[in-house]
């Protein structure tokens, strides 16, 4: 008992460093805001009350949470096993491609079933997502942040095919508008509203998933099989454990819950349809790139991952108030979010560095990421 | 389909692949040189979108090209040199960080556009130089010899860095630190130094490809680059770390793209089927992914920052 208390202060003292890089960042924001012609100070008040200042804020800023959440506990687990996730955005693409699709397949279904099997298919897309580079990297020796790009790459366009084509809302192309767009997909799907207007299940299911991924890392064989491949491949291999099935679930889990973000972005959207600018941050907001600083931010720890999604979803949310207070192009926040990226990864290793001081046995189960490798596998 | 196969369009489209593979060229050869010492640069894509708006900004107010090329390369030189301050002294993990710092360059370079320049205004492009004799051998001549200088100046990059890397005390510097630092150490390389001077070159090249982009197709916009960074490091893994096996890479893409491109305007392939067309270069990078990570081993050292023992 003594020692996880040890460890939950260790882990928030962590939780410092992050914290402070992330200030950082914004320090070179508000300077960006003087170069503009913005008042920084009025920008950044107006950011505060935007993300924390209200209850609409604190409801807007749990559903931006969500996604982080979501994909923060996937790439922990993936960090876990040694590998690195950078095909967030792909699978969240994926997710939300399965999940409309089956939407779209069996429009009518009772919402106790269908609400369940449009998860289960968002699940499923970001699993075969993320599969294919675990496959790759475990079978065939492909370095997984290559591949992830690619896919990606290669989501972005099956999504882009699709929206303006099989999926496309029937009405778009009577009135020969062509938006890009599903049509308001069916009702029995939406994710229950529960509190207000806006708030829906979707932060609860995040939560939950975080939960079941501890459990999963820290309570059964295949999570220990799964860290123990992330600490030494060689080690585990010798103890008789498949190492290369274990890479290939990593991938396959971390996937999984991107593409639950996915189906969890469509089906608790307002418009309750999947719609495309082209881009992939026009879909998901950057969350498969977020939720992997989201994950860095709660120190690899699903758990710890829960208020570290809350305090990156809020920095998001504040910073679409900061570009409305003081009307600079939202492109500053795309350059912001870059920015709180490198800072907080820059300062990623400072923290390790400081854990790696006294003694390593004391450091359990809470925090701090294998030390990553590239070993090539045999 | 057939209309594909006159050869007045075949020969306009692999002298447009030639052209199109100058910026994946550049940029890849840049990041060979730092993955070479054991630096995997993700953040191409980012200094290559701040290169080709600073390169276009510098040509739209002043109207000199050369300008443009040198501000890009500047640009490239400041971004190498936080890469290698984020990478080498911070020792960031690498694969997170170049994210990042794609981001930053997506947003800055789309906040200074809107608020320096606002609407797309064209700047002039390059000129071809036709080079006298061997432009006039049939065919070939038309394909690789009438085409812009910075398009020469990048393929001859390739003998030059094959030169570098392989015949000079700075190449063997760099495999050395790349392969193994710890050796390379205590045989007196300074590892830090050697791998700020590689990511730095990285960045110069990155930020040349950009401006170059942009001035060869007389515009920017938004995401100008539109994954060519993430390409061109893929194309390093494609090449082997070599920059012959580079160069071929990029031009395969080059020709690929300008394919994809001359079949969409003879309207081959319907609107629909261009996003999937889109596709083609990432699923090709994937397959050949494949294929080179069986027969080739990277640099040992890649992506592991170094911290010296006791």
């Amino acid at each position: 008992m003594s020692s996880s208390r040890g460890a939950g202060r260790a882990a928030t003292r962590r939780l410092v460093v992050p914290l402070l890089a992330a200030l950082a960042a914004l320090a070179i924001g508000a300077v960006m805001l003087i170069a503009l012609g913005a008042d920084p100070v009025e920008g950044y008040r107006a950011m505060i009350r935007g993300a924390f200042g209200s209850g609409n804020a604190l409801v807007e800023t749990a559903l931006k949470a969500t996604p982080l959440l979501l994909v923060g506990v996937g790439i922990t687990i993936a960090f876990r096993a040694n590998v690195i996730n950078i095909g967030g955005e792909g699978q969240m693409i994926m997710g939300a491609i399965f999940a409309a699709g089956w939407a779209l397949a069996a429009p009518e279904l009772p919402a106790a079933i269908h609400l369940p099997t449009v998860l289960i298919a968002g699940l499923l897309g970001g699993a075969v997502w993320g599969a294919i580079p675990g496959a790759l990297k475990a079978y065939f020796a492909v370095n997984e942040i290559l591949s992830t790009i690619m896919l990606n790459i290669v989501a972005v366009q099956i999504m882009n095919f699709l929206l303006r084509g099989p999926f496309i809302d029937p009405g778009e192309i009577e009135r020969g508008t062509r938006i890009p767009q599903t049509a308001r997909l069916a009702e029995t799907a939406d994710l229950p509203i529960l509190l207000g207007d806006r708030l829906h299940a979707g932060p609860v299911i995040a939560v939950l998933a975080a939960v079941a991924a501890y459990v999963l890392l820290w309570r059964t064989g295949l999570g220990f099989r799964l860290r123990a491949v992330g600490l030494s491949r060689d080690a585990a291999k010798y103890a008789g454990m498949p190492v290369k099935r274990s890479i290939l679930l990593a991938l396959t889990f971390s996937g999984a819950l991107a593409g639950l973000a996915g189906a969890v972005l469509v089906f608790g959207s307002e418009s309750h349809r999947f719609v495309t600018d082209g881009s992939a941050t026009g879909f998901t907001g950057s969350a498969g790139f977020n939720g992997i600083v989201t994950a860095l931010f709660g120190g690899l720890h699903p758990l710890w991952t829960i208020p570290s999604s809350f305090l990156f979803g809020g920095l998001l949310v504040g910073a679409n108030a900061l570009q409305r207070a003081v009307q600079v192009p939202s492109a500053l926040i795309i350059a912001l979010n870059g920015l709180v990226v490198i800072f907080v990864v820059s300062s990623d290793r400072l923290r390790t560095a400081v854990r790696r001081g006294p003694t390593p046995l004391d450091d359990d189960d809470s925090v701090g990421a294998p030390a990553l490798e590239e070993e090539a596998v045999p | 389909m057939s209309e594909f196969f006159t050869s007045a369009v075949l020969i306009a489209t692999v002298a447009s692949g030639v052209r199109l593979a100058m910026p994946l060229l550049l940029a890849s050869l840049g990041e060979t040189f730092g993955q070479r010492s054991g630096v995997l640069n993700l953040g191409v894509e980012g200094i290559m979108l701040l290169g080709a708006f600073f390169g276009y900004y510098a040509v739209l107010e002043t109207g000199s090209i050369l300008l443009g090329l040198l501000v890009g390369i500047a640009v490239g030189i400041v971004m190498g040199l936080a890469t290698a301050l984020i990478s080498v002294t911070f020792r960031a993990e690498q694969g997170i960080s170049g994210i990042g710092v794609y981001l930053f360059g997506l947003g800055m370079s789309d906040l200074l556009f809107q608020r320096l320049v606002g609407t797309p205004q064209p700047i002039p492009r390059f000129d071809t130089v036709a080079i006298p004799v061997l432009s006039n051998i049939p065919v070939v001549g038309e394909l690789f010899f009438d085409q812009s200088l910075i398009v020469y100046a990048a393929f001859l990059m390739v003998p030059v860095g094959t030169i570098v890397i392989n015949r000079t005390t700075f190449g063997l510097n760099i495999r050395a630190v790349g392969e193994n630092p710890e050796a390379a150490d205590s045989l007196g390389v300074h590892v830090g130094r050697t791998r700020y001077a590689t990511v730095t070159l990285g960045g110069l090249l990155a930020g040349l490809a950009g401006a170059g982009l942009a001035i060869q197709l007389g515009i920017f916009q938004q995401n100008l680059t539109a994954g060519q960074g993430f390409i061109a490091i893929a194309l390093v893994y494609f090449g082997a770390w070599r920059p012959i096996g580079v160069m071929l890479g990029s031009l395969l893409y080059g020709l690929v793209a300008a394919t994809v491109l001359q079949l969409k305007t003879l309207g081959v392939i319907p609107l629909i089927g261009s996003d999937l067309a889109s596709m083609a270069p990432a699923v090709i990078t994937i397959l050949a992914l494949v294929v080179v990570a069986r027969r080739f081993r990277q640099p040992a050292a890649l992506t592991k920052p170094y911290v010296r023992e006791g």
